[in-house]
């Protein structure tokens, strides 16, 4: 007979070594990925990759300097589009939030943000693209910024409600009509941090490839203004991957390392803001 | 002496300003009419986008009604179109991602919120969540350079020698095909459960595992007996949404399924799912019922979504709250 002291002591063992197991199990790809898109990507990282457009099939050489700027003019548009929106939103959310009509606004927002990212893309297609007549940067930028849409209000609700309530009252006190205080005093606090979740939610639609593929699609060539069709990193990345060449391949895992080395630069210095923040307060 | 009480101090408010709000200073009123304004776009836009996507597929809703569901017939040229092999294929894949990643998600979650030393915590907690910040198409190109290879060369002939007797498990080794998109989808939906599944358990009284601790109990029976029990439905709330996520997810997947529009039941053979239908489809679809016909996968696509996400954070809401801002 096992004394069942033993076997209770076992199994806790047992238990947490597969906890940490299944931690360690799940970092396993994330180090693959960074060492895969390090290792291929390195060698096609050149003065070109960034100035060059890309090279017809068969040539070697060549850039992704259209795809570069257009990543950077759809994420320009989205924010344009996306972060002002949102953020009165969540002011709204923060400051007038108890009714119904907030809690509509918050489930919506959270519901929205789940949903999947190629509908977006329809719905943006369906709404831009046809009464417009083209694929355009300006369909891409409206599609991503919906996709901000619901982050950026979340954040800018959730930064707010950290701000401390004297705050308001000191300012209240001084005479301050509500909307100023508002402004002034609660979202001057707070805009470091919605700027820290703003950075995220960029980092998270600059790399979203779904539904650009049919609203801002892809062009080989530099594109003017907002009204043409736009190439970006993910969509040149994911044409490139499926392609059957190797110097396209090559091209990909390169576009990759600049996308993901991007990423992870707002991902870890939001990190590394929110936590001087929290240690401050 | 009733005229006098009705005369006030304060200068009376009109009745035009009365009803357009209770503040004082117009400038307040102003401030939350136009917040207001922008907080309903949110509502508005989701409206909006099941409006238009109903609108958008309604030739194909009329044409094949539910036909579109149950039928497997794909064919473009004919204009025929049957939705079945893309919903089998989405289901399946997602069900196999979940079945990976549940287990694991379910590790993490109780070693970061339980078991980890708290200087590690933070650092573990945000390696997991850096796994979401990849984007899709970098775990797509990964996906067919090194996670396919890796699973004709050495997974599936190893499974098919040992299980090889499972219909699972049968038939050529191509790499591409239902397992890569079961293992790439779990690998994406790994950080959204895992965080769920930890500000659940989060959100589990203290007392709970007190009471547990001064009755003698290990650490996991403290987990088992005090915290699971707690969680259960914030827990199945997380798993939900990882699903959902799954369904819609798109670029990665698409580039390692295989994308053939066939039904079978070997986990090796290619499939395709409705996202990556679209994705593959849509710019190149002439003619409106074909693209209606892929607008109505998109459809329900984002019903099933929409009626997941709503589901799962009534249960998670039962429990504690979710992550904050977090695209989930």
């Amino acid at each position: 007979m096992v004394d069942p002291y033993l076997r209770r002591k076992v199994t806790d063992r047992v238990v947490r070594g597969a906890c940490v197991l299944g931690t360690l199990i799940a970092l396993v790809p994330l180090f693959s990925v960074l060492y895969y898109v390090v290792v291929q990507g390195i060698g096609g990282i050149n003065l070109d990759f960034f100035t060059e457009l890309p090279k017809p099939v068969g040539e070697s050489g060549g850039g992704m300097g259209n795809a570069l700027v257009g990543t950077l003019k759809l994420v320009g548009l989205a924010g344009l589009f996306g972060i002002p929106p949102g953020v009165l939103a969540g002011v709204y959310l923060a400051e007038f939030g108890e009714g119904k009509f907030a809690k509509v606004v918050r489930f919506s927002a959270d519901v929205m943000s789940g949903v999947p990212s190629i509908t977006v893309g329809i719905f943006v297609y369906s709404l831009v693209v046809v009464t417009t007549k083209q694929f355009s940067a300006l369909a891409g930028g409206i599609a991503l910024a919906i996709l901000m849409l619901p982050m950026v209000t979340r954040t800018t609700e959730e930064l707010l409600k950290l701000v401390p309530e004297s705050l308001r009252e000191a300012a209240l006190g001084l005479g301050v009509p509500k909307w100023r205080a508002t402004l002034r005093v609660m979202l001057r606090t707070a805009a470091p941090g919605i700027a820290v979740g703003v950075m995220l939610s960029v980092a998270r639609v600059a790399g979203e490839t779904a539904p650009l593929l049919f609203t801002a699609f892809n062009n080989r060539f530099w594109s003017t203004g907002i009204n043409e069709p736009t190439a970006s990193l993910p969509v040149n990345i994911y044409t490139n991957a499926v392609s059957p060449y190797e110097d396209w391949h090559r091209q990909a895992w390169a576009a990759a390392l600049v996308l993901l080395i991007t990423v992870l630069i707002l991902n870890i210095s939001a990190r590394f803001l929110v936590r001087s923040r929290v240690r401050a307060r | 002496m009733l005229a006098r009480s009705n005369v006030s101090l304060i200068r009376p408010r009109s009745k035009l300003r009365l009803a357009l709000g209770r503040e004082a200073n117009f400038g307040d009123l102003a401030f939350r009419r136009l917040t207001a304004v922008f907080a309903g776009s949110v509502v508005v836009l989701l409206v909006w986008m099941a409006i238009q996507m109903a609108l958008a597929s309604r030739l194909s809703l009329a044409h094949f009604g539910l036909g579109f569901i149950t039928s497997s017939n794909w064919d473009p040229v004919r204009d025929q179109y049957g939705a079945l092999p893309f919903i089998f294929g989405t289901v399946v894949s997602s069900l196999l991602a979940l079945l990976i990643s549940v287990p694991i998600s379910l590790g993490i979650a109780i070693y970061l919120a339980e078991l980890a030393h708290p200087k590690l915590r933070m650092p573990m907690g945000f390696l997991v969540e850096l796994l979401a910040a990849v984007p899709s198409v970098v775990y797509g190109l990964w996906g067919i350079f090194a996670l396919v290879p890796w699973l004709r060369e050495t997974v599936e002939p190893f499974l098919g020698r040992t299980l090889g007797f499972l219909p699972f498990f049968q038939g050529p080794h191509q790499g591409f095909g239902m397992l890569a998109g079961g293992i790439i989808l779990a690998i994406m939906i790994t950080p959204t459960i895992s965080s769920v599944c930890r500000e659940v358990l989060r959100a589990v009284p203290a007392v709970l595992r007190e009471g547990a601790i001064g009755l003698g109990a290990t650490r996991w029976e403290v987990v088992r007996v005090a915290v699971l029990p707690y969680a259960k439905s914030g827990l199945v709330g997380a798993v939900i949404l990882g699903l959902g996520r799954a369904l819609g997810e798109t670029m990665a997947i698409t580039m390692v399924i295989g994308n053939r529009s066939e039904i079978a039941i070997s986990l090796f053979a290619p499939s395709y799912t409705m996202a990556s239908v679209i994705a593959n489809e849509f710019t190149e679809a002439t003619g409106e019922l074909y693209l209606a016909a892929l607008a109505e996968i998109g459809m329900l696509l984002f019903a099933v979504t929409v009626i997941l996400n709503v589901l799962a954070r009534l249960l998670v809401w039962r429990v504690g709250r979710l992550p904050e801002g977090g695209r989930l």
